[in-house]
């Protein structure tokens, strides 16, 4: 095994070792969402002719994956250099590339994995249909290497854990609260409508819940090129800051 | 022969803190060199900046000639770091941890020297047990461990040996004895003086960033240290006045001579016989680093 494929085995065997917390809890927490908002507006709503669970469901499982994804490589790294043993990781011949490839990796393997669960768990409550799968595929990876890239980022510029926990919610978690899991943007104002579409996470969900019913609120190659380039400018700063040795190599 | 460390002009500033002031030093391949140094010296800094954890503002350092920068594989790959932290990963078991840091460099299928290192560190009744739950000697020598899954030719110790009991200190300076007869290329730091002495032939010591003294252990102890004779008269018995400037009195009677030559104690004993000085006690002090480090360190 290389050092890309050690290090990306030992990402998945932490947050593997310790399921329960990082694959359990995430679950739980989507399925009470779900009962929660489905009992209270599947009689009163529906968006694009669907059953409000139905619509929802989509949302909830890419907002798990997104949300296990940051916290996946954020929480690692801050892990890592508060207790000093991100020096295993620094002392081997592993390259800047290399060390990004496999935190951000990890990350999509923790985010599908519970995504993965959600989509398990829901399959109790409602029935999807499977419109495009490919765009499913391609919308979750790529946002969980977007989540998982911006992680990294926290996780690199932060000094304490509670920076992390500021960075996840007051960035992460808003943007994904306000990125249309739980509603279309067309039933909001058109001022928060254009708003949104500033908000990248918004593609992300909208392209997924295309996957999944053929229907969006925007079209999924737009979508996808938004988060494409997301993607593209994340990863570019990110190695920058790899390379650099920013805040890991003094 | 390429030297196994090659440090060349090597300056680190810290803000206005200037920690490495340039630093010159060849290591030879097979020495087991000692970087002493107190506190704040630039010890570790020149551990971080050769091992890549630190990058130099000035110079290069090179590692088996392979520039620990430009070609920081090669030489990551032949250096082997024994950080001065007690760090590890609380999430892995001691095989567990072995394994992969074998991964990160590139080595599969490392289980017989890895358990080979486990039985020189007296850790193999430890191999599948938590990291967390070892006590923090055991925790050194998982790191001692970590440090040469790859086997390399060139280890860094840095103050290996700081909150560890003497049976385990003795039990791995053994252990690097035998590398360093097998040829590895041993570089110690160590607050412990005695342990420099002993095990290295040659040292190095940093004061603010530069190196202020370097030579063969054995040359140092000449050059810096010198002997010293201690007596005990009897009670009521005062020296002669040819030797009163020579000593250094205390209350009790003692009296200290500094020698230049093991000759000179015959001459002072010669001289306390014919003044009719009865001595009660006596010692010959042998020359060791500690009285080297302090002198070079202040050298007013």
């Amino acid at each position: 095994m290389n050092g890309f494929l050690t290090l990306f085995y030992k990402e998945v065997l932490r947050f593997w070792k310790v399921g329960f917390q990082t694959v359990g809890a995430p679950v739980l927490t989507s399925l009470l969402y779900l009962l929660i908002f489905s009992h209270v507006l599947e009689e009163n709503i529906k968006v694009h002719g669907l059953s409000y669970t139905a619509f929802l469901v989509p949302g909830l499982i890419m907002m798990s994956i997104l949300q296990n994804a940051f916290a996946n490589s954020s929480s690692s790294l801050i892990q890592s250099k508060i207790t000093g043993n991100i020096i295993f990781v620094l002392l081997p011949p592993i390259s800047y590339r290399q060390f990004f490839s496999a935190y951000v990796m990890a990350s999509v393997v923790r985010g599908t994995v519970v995504g993965l669960g959600v989509l398990l768990m829901t399959l109790f409550f409602v029935r999807l249909p499977w419109a495009a799968p490919l765009w499913i595929i391609a919308f979750a990876v790529l946002g969980g290497a977007i989540m998982g890239t911006m992680g990294l980022i926290a996780g690199i510029w932060a000094d304490k854990f509670d920076q992390i926990a500021a960075f996840q919610n007051f960035i992460i978690v808003p943007l994904t609260f306000l990125s249309g899991v739980f509603y279309s943007i067309h039933s909001l104002p058109p001022f928060w409508q254009k708003i949104s579409q500033f908000n990248p996470i918004f593609y992300m969900i909208d392209g997924f819940r295309y996957g999944f019913f053929g229907v969006s609120d925007v079209s999924p190659v737009l979508s996808l090129s938004v988060i494409s380039s997301c993607f593209l400018a994340l990863s570019a700063f990110t190695l920058w800051m790899l390379k650099t040795g920013y805040k890991l190599r003094s | 022969m390429i030297p196994a460390i090659h440090i060349e002009g090597v300056t680190k500033s810290f803000g206005k803190v200037e920690a490495l002031a340039g630093v010159d030093l060849d290591i030879q391949q097979g020495e087991f060199f000692g970087l002493l140094g107190p506190n704040g010296a630039g010890k570790t800094t020149l551990i971080s900046a050769l091992a890549g954890l630190t990058r130099p503002d000035n110079g290069r350092l090179a590692v088996m000639g392979h520039d620990v920068v430009s070609d920081y594989r090669a030489a990551r790959k032949l250096l082997g770091v024994v950080p001065q932290e007690l760090v590890f990963d609380p999430f892995f078991t001691v095989r567990e941890s072995l394994r992969i840091q074998s991964g990160y460099f590139g080595i599969r299928d490392n289980g017989p020297w890895i358990d080979e290192i486990l039985a020189a560190l007296d850790l193999s009744s430890k191999a599948d047990t938590n990291m967390r739950q070892l006590s923090g000697g055991m925790k050194r020598r998982v790191l001692v461990a970590q440090a040469l899954v790859h086997r390399p030719p060139v280890i860094v110790l840095d103050e290996p040996t700081a909150g560890v009991d003497v049976e385990l200190r003795q039990g791995l300076w053994s252990f690097v004895r035998r590398l360093n007869r097998e040829g590895h290329t041993i570089v110690l730091t160590t607050h412990y003086l005695e342990e420099a002495e002993s095990l290295c032939g040659r040292i190095a010591m940093l004061k603010q960033g530069k190196i202020v003294a370097l030579d063969t252990t054995e040359n140092l102890l000449k050059r810096f240290s010198v002997r010293t004779m201690r007596l005990r008269l009897a009670v009521d018995v005062k020296l002669p006045d040819t030797l009163l400037g020579r000593s250094k009195s205390e209350a009790s009677g003692d009296h200290t001579f500094i020698l230049d030559s093991c000759d000179e104690v015959e001459t002072i004993l010669a001289q306390l016989r014919s003044a009719g000085c009865r001595v009660e006690d006596i010692e010959v002090g042998k020359p060791d680093l500690e009285e080297v480090f302090v002198r070079v360190m202040n050298p007013s």
